[in-house]
């Protein structure tokens, strides 16, 4: 039997759909909040002279050391492919005139930028990361796993960073990456005395006692109540670990135990101390890239101060 | 003769948001042996004073009005002038439970300090003169070898009262010298505060937010609010029966157990006091009062005669008081 | 009694970390992929029989914890091995370059923190005049710069265009005795000293002056000028007895920095010095010379530590009584 199909009675078309309101729950609310925090700070932050100077010339040199290849011809600095007359002084051909090789000294210091840089922001990030995991781990969870590790960054704080540094890097050889590594080893104990002190103020206070209470995970904890409000302090102090970092590698540097086959500022330094510089007068071998080092590391600096003062209104101007 | 006699008093603090007129205008007068009770919410101006009469506030500060203290003006002095009469012509008795004392010296140390500055004593009669002033306040001589960390809120309270006794001054300002303080506490340091008083005729300007405590101890009352004063008279006439709307709410904020009036509970006051970069206009109360009117937002009103020495800067007091002349001054 | 036990606390924490630091030394050179003989017959070309030889002689070819043990023996009888390239004792080397270092580097400090305290105090005190601005602007400069390099700037202007000191060396050799002798040394401890001391004050001025500010903010600065005392008197006996306490501690910390900044600064002016020495040692992969180096500075960074400690512990009355 067939039944005739019949279109199915005519039923008022149902209602448009309400576009459901988007509710994206907890997360969005946090961020909502860390973006205006964040507006507010820069609003404080652009008022600081120091701060905002210091902000200026980091970003020259940044971008300076990313358009390298494109200001200066990387062949200039091969040592067998230099076109200069080894040891001149400064001219209109070469700026700030030649090393013991005759490559271009104004092209060794925009390129040793992106050495000196590197190797202050790896290093950075080893010592955030040994530093701030220390810190949070023994911070937050206490007792014996504190006192293990409180100790053990104590020690690290007593031994003299470059005492260690030249035991270790004499060793394992200097190359970039055990640089970076070596650096990060003896400094990471100060941001975890610094971490560690934060983890343990916020620990106490209530609402991470209630969220514990609660039942949240230490995962949680860590990650959305510690976390968030150690960061500030950091922060400042991460700023601050990049220019020691940096002067750091110079120090390295200087005593030989820069990596032979990169160029930062502070292996130009040395090849040039070593050449004989200082006696033979080849300052404008000597002076450029030094003050590349001081600017880069003062703009730091002068960051990491403003943000201090920024971040702990003690200090701020009324 | 007064001791102390202000006059049309403002105090605006530079900040870098802007100008802030944390006291716009206030008269005081204070006389021998009296004691004037100063009460408002926190941010109404009451420490600012405390601060302004001996100048203690930050360069750039704008002061103006006059502040007659023991017939001289303190607010046109000299700096060498202003220095001397510093503690000597009027103290202040800061809160000594916080860090108003110098950690790493003794507190022998620091009560002799302003005797030997203002040159009253050499070190050694300073000493004794230490050792009296300690247990006059009811802590033995010895303590003054102690340091202040070794003390107890009420113990560096005393110590703070001691100081500012020191140089025998005409005026004692308290600024809120029983806040930090457990209740128990409070009540001992009240106690020897109004018998100290008693004996040795000071003048004595009391500020604090706590109204119940002024009562005990303030023989007249002065209320302030975003800076100005609205109300003040006899202290217990104002607090028994206040006329202006905020003192009532302030009255009612503090219950007496047992007072009948207090059957029902206490009361609070909505809202919060106002920026004083955002005063509002007319009656700076009138936002909060539950007795305001439409006149209330466009009319600033002066101090009206309340009563008996009293007055109050309120419409609705104008209105009830009108013809009455001012009997006092 | 609190503070005899806040000592000894403090004592065996100095005496652990010198313990791990020495454990430490030893795993080290025994854990790298290669043992020290090795390290020495790659810079030094030696034959399989003398590498034999020489690890046998070492104690090498015996089980760890013996070795541990001889180790530990011998430091405490203080035999640290002999320099690599000298064949001379460890301890006779150190020992032979310890004075020049100790005054380079004490006088340094010396003038460092007086100095930038007082620099520190007065831009703190007025903060924003002139001086301020200008004080920490130029101890921002100094504490960006490179000691080293900072060295080599003021040798090439005062020694060598100028020629207004000697371009290194600790005297100019020769018979010179007393007086003159004394006169000779200053007059080349004058500019490495200057180096160092650049070096390091810049950072005490800043520290000293944040102190400074901080404590400026405190509730007993008020209650003082109050009291009728004098601006300067306010200052002098409640900001600045405050504000020195951390910055005590600060200096003996930075004393490790100091000893580090020595080995560039001695090297560049041919000051015989440790420095110039551990310079040396590190050219020519002396590890034993190395290793002793390392243990000297650790423990005496260790033991300023604990003697800042100590002191702080004195000086600051609520450590006193704790």
């Amino acid at each position: 039997m067939t039944m005739t199909p019949t279109a199915p009675p005519q039923q008022p078309p149902p209602p448009e759909p309400i576009p459901p309101i988007k509710i994206k729950g907890q997360r969005s609310i946090a961020w909502t909040r860390r973006k205006l925090a964040l507006k507010r700070f820069w609003a404080v932050y652009r008022r600081n002279a120091m701060g905002m100077a210091g902000l200026i010339i980091l970003v020259i040199i940044v971008v300076l050391a990313l358009i390298a290849p494109l200001i200066v011809d990387p062949t200039d600095l091969d040592p067998a492919l230099a076109q200069g007359i080894p040891f001149s002084p400064p001219s209109t051909e070469h700026f700030l005139g030649t090393d013991n090789f005759g490559r271009d000294v104004f092209a060794m210091v925009i390129f040793g930028a992106r050495i000196s840089l590197l190797v202050g922001l790896a290093a950075t990030l080893v010592t955030m990361v040994i530093g701030a995991g220390v810190g949070i781990y023994g911070g937050y969870y206490g007792g014996r796993i504190d006192s293990v590790l409180n100790a053990f960054t104590n020690w690290f704080l007593v031994i003299p960073w470059i005492a260690l540094a030249i035991v270790l890097t004499s060793l394992l050889g200097p190359s970039l990456f055990n640089i970076i590594m070596v650096i990060g080893i003896t400094s990471w104990a100060g941001t975890a005395r610094l971490v560690r002190a934060q983890a343990l103020s916020v620990r106490e206070r209530p609402y991470v006692e209630r969220s514990n209470a609660l039942g949240a995970s230490n995962w949680h904890m860590i990650t959305r109540h510690i976390l968030p409000n150690v960061f500030p302090v950091i922060f400042a102090n991460t700023v601050l670990t990049v220019a020691l970092s940096i002067l750091s590698e110079t120090t390295l540097a200087l005593l030989g135990l820069g990596d032979p086959n990169s160029i930062s500022w502070g292996t130009i330094i040395n090849e040039s101390f070593e050449a004989g510089a200082l006696s033979a007068g080849y300052w404008w071998w000597l002076i450029p890239p030094g003050i590349a080092i001081v600017l880069v590391t003062l703009s730091f600096t002068m960051c990491g101060f403003a943000l201090d003062e920024v971040m702990n209104p003690r200090l701020r101007k009324r | 003769m007064s001791v102390l006699e202000v006059k049309d008093l403002s105090v605006t603090y530079k900040t870098m948001a802007g100008d802030v007129p944390a006291v716009r205008g206030v008269d005081l007068r204070i006389d021998k042996g009296e004691v004037l009770g100063l009460a408002g919410e926190s941010g109404c101006g009451k420490s600012t004073i405390a601060g302004a009469l001996l100048r203690l506030h930050p360069s750039g500060t704008k002061i103006e009005g006059t502040a007659m203290l023991d017939g001289e003006d303190v607010l046109t002095m000299s700096p060498g002038r202003l220095r001397a009469v510093r503690w000597f012509g009027a103290s202040i008795v800061f809160q000594g439970a916080m860090h108003a004392m110098n950690p790493v010296k003794r507190i022998g140390e620091q009560l002799a300090e302003p005797i030997i500055v203002h040159k009253q004593a050499d070190e050694k009669q300073a000493k004794v003169r230490v050792g009296a002033l300690l247990e006059q306040v009811g802590l033995p001589a010895r303590r003054m070898e102690d340091y202040p960390h070794e003390l107890s809120g009420g113990q560096k309270q005393r110590v703070m009262i001691a100081m500012a006794l020191a140089c025998g001054p005409s005026l004692v300002i308290a600024d809120e010298p029983t806040t930090a303080l457990d209740v128990m506490v409070q009540a001992q340091v009240l106690k020897l505060l109004k018998e100290l008083q008693n004996d040795l005729g000071l003048a004595m300007l009391f500020i604090t937010h706590d109204l119940s405590v002024l009562v005990e101890v303030s023989d007249r009352l002065a209320i302030m609010y975003a800076g100005k004063i609205i109300e003040e008279g006899p202290a217990t006439s104002v607090f028994e029966d206040p006329q202006h709307p905020y003192t009532k709410a302030l009255a009612a904020a503090f219950p007496a157990i047992g007072d009948e009036r207090f059957r029902r509970a206490p009361s609070g006051l909505g809202g919060d006091p106002p920026d004083p970069m955002a005063i509002p206009s007319g009656c700076s109360f009138h936002p909060r009062c539950p007795s305001a009117f439409d006149d209330c937002s466009s009319v600033n009103p002066p101090l009206f005669v309340a009563g008996e020495g009293r007055r109050a800067a309120c419409l609705l007091v104008e209105g009830a008081h009108a013809g009455a002349k001012e009997t006092t001054a | 009694m609190g503070s005899r036990r806040y000592l000894l606390r403090k004592i065996v924490q100095a005496i652990g970390t010198l313990v791990f630091v020495l454990t430490f030394n030893f795993f080290l050179f025994r854990v790298m992929p290669s043992d020290p003989v090795q390290l020495l017959a790659r810079s030094q070309r030696l034959s399989r029989a003398d590498v034999a030889e020489l690890q046998s002689n070492l104690g090498l070819d015996k089980p760890m914890i013996e070795q541990y043990v001889v180790y530990m023996g011998n430091t405490v009888t203080g035999e640290f091995g002999v320099g690599l390239q000298s064949a001379v004792p460890v301890t006779e080397l150190i020992g032979s370059r310890l004075w020049p270092t100790i005054l380079l580097v004490g006088t340094a400090t010396f003038f460092s923190t007086a100095f930038g305290i007082l620099i520190g105090i007065k831009g703190g005190w007025r903060r924003g005049s002139t001086f301020d601005t200008s004080s920490l602007m130029g101890s921002l400069v100094l504490y960006s710069m490179p000691e080293g390099w900072l060295g080599m700037i003021l040798l090439i202007v005062f020694a060598g265009t100028l020629g207004w000191f000697p371009a290194g060396g600790y005297s100019s050799g020769g018979d010179l005795t007393g007086f003159a002798h004394i006169t000779d040394v200053l007059n080349h401890l004058f500019l490495p000293m200057l180096t160092l001391t650049l070096g390091y004050i810049g950072e005490y001025a800043i520290f000293m002056r944040s102190s400074l500010l901080e404590v400026k903010e405190e509730d007993f600065i008020l209650t003082a000028r109050a009291k009728g005392l004098r601006d300067k008197s306010v200052r002098r006996y409640h900001a600045v007895p405050n504000a020195l306490l951390p910055t005590f501690t600060l200096v003996f910390y930075s004393l490790g920095f100091v000893l580090g900044g020595s080995i560039i600064v001695e090297t560049v002016y041919s000051w015989p010095g440790l420095g110039q020495l551990t310079y040396q040692a590190i050219q020519e992969l002396d590890y034993p010379l190395i290793q002793g180096i390392f243990l000297l500075f650790s423990s005496a960074v260790i033991f300023f530590n604990l003697l800042a400690d100590l002191l702080y512990g004195h000086i600051d009355p609520r450590i006193r009584e704790a």
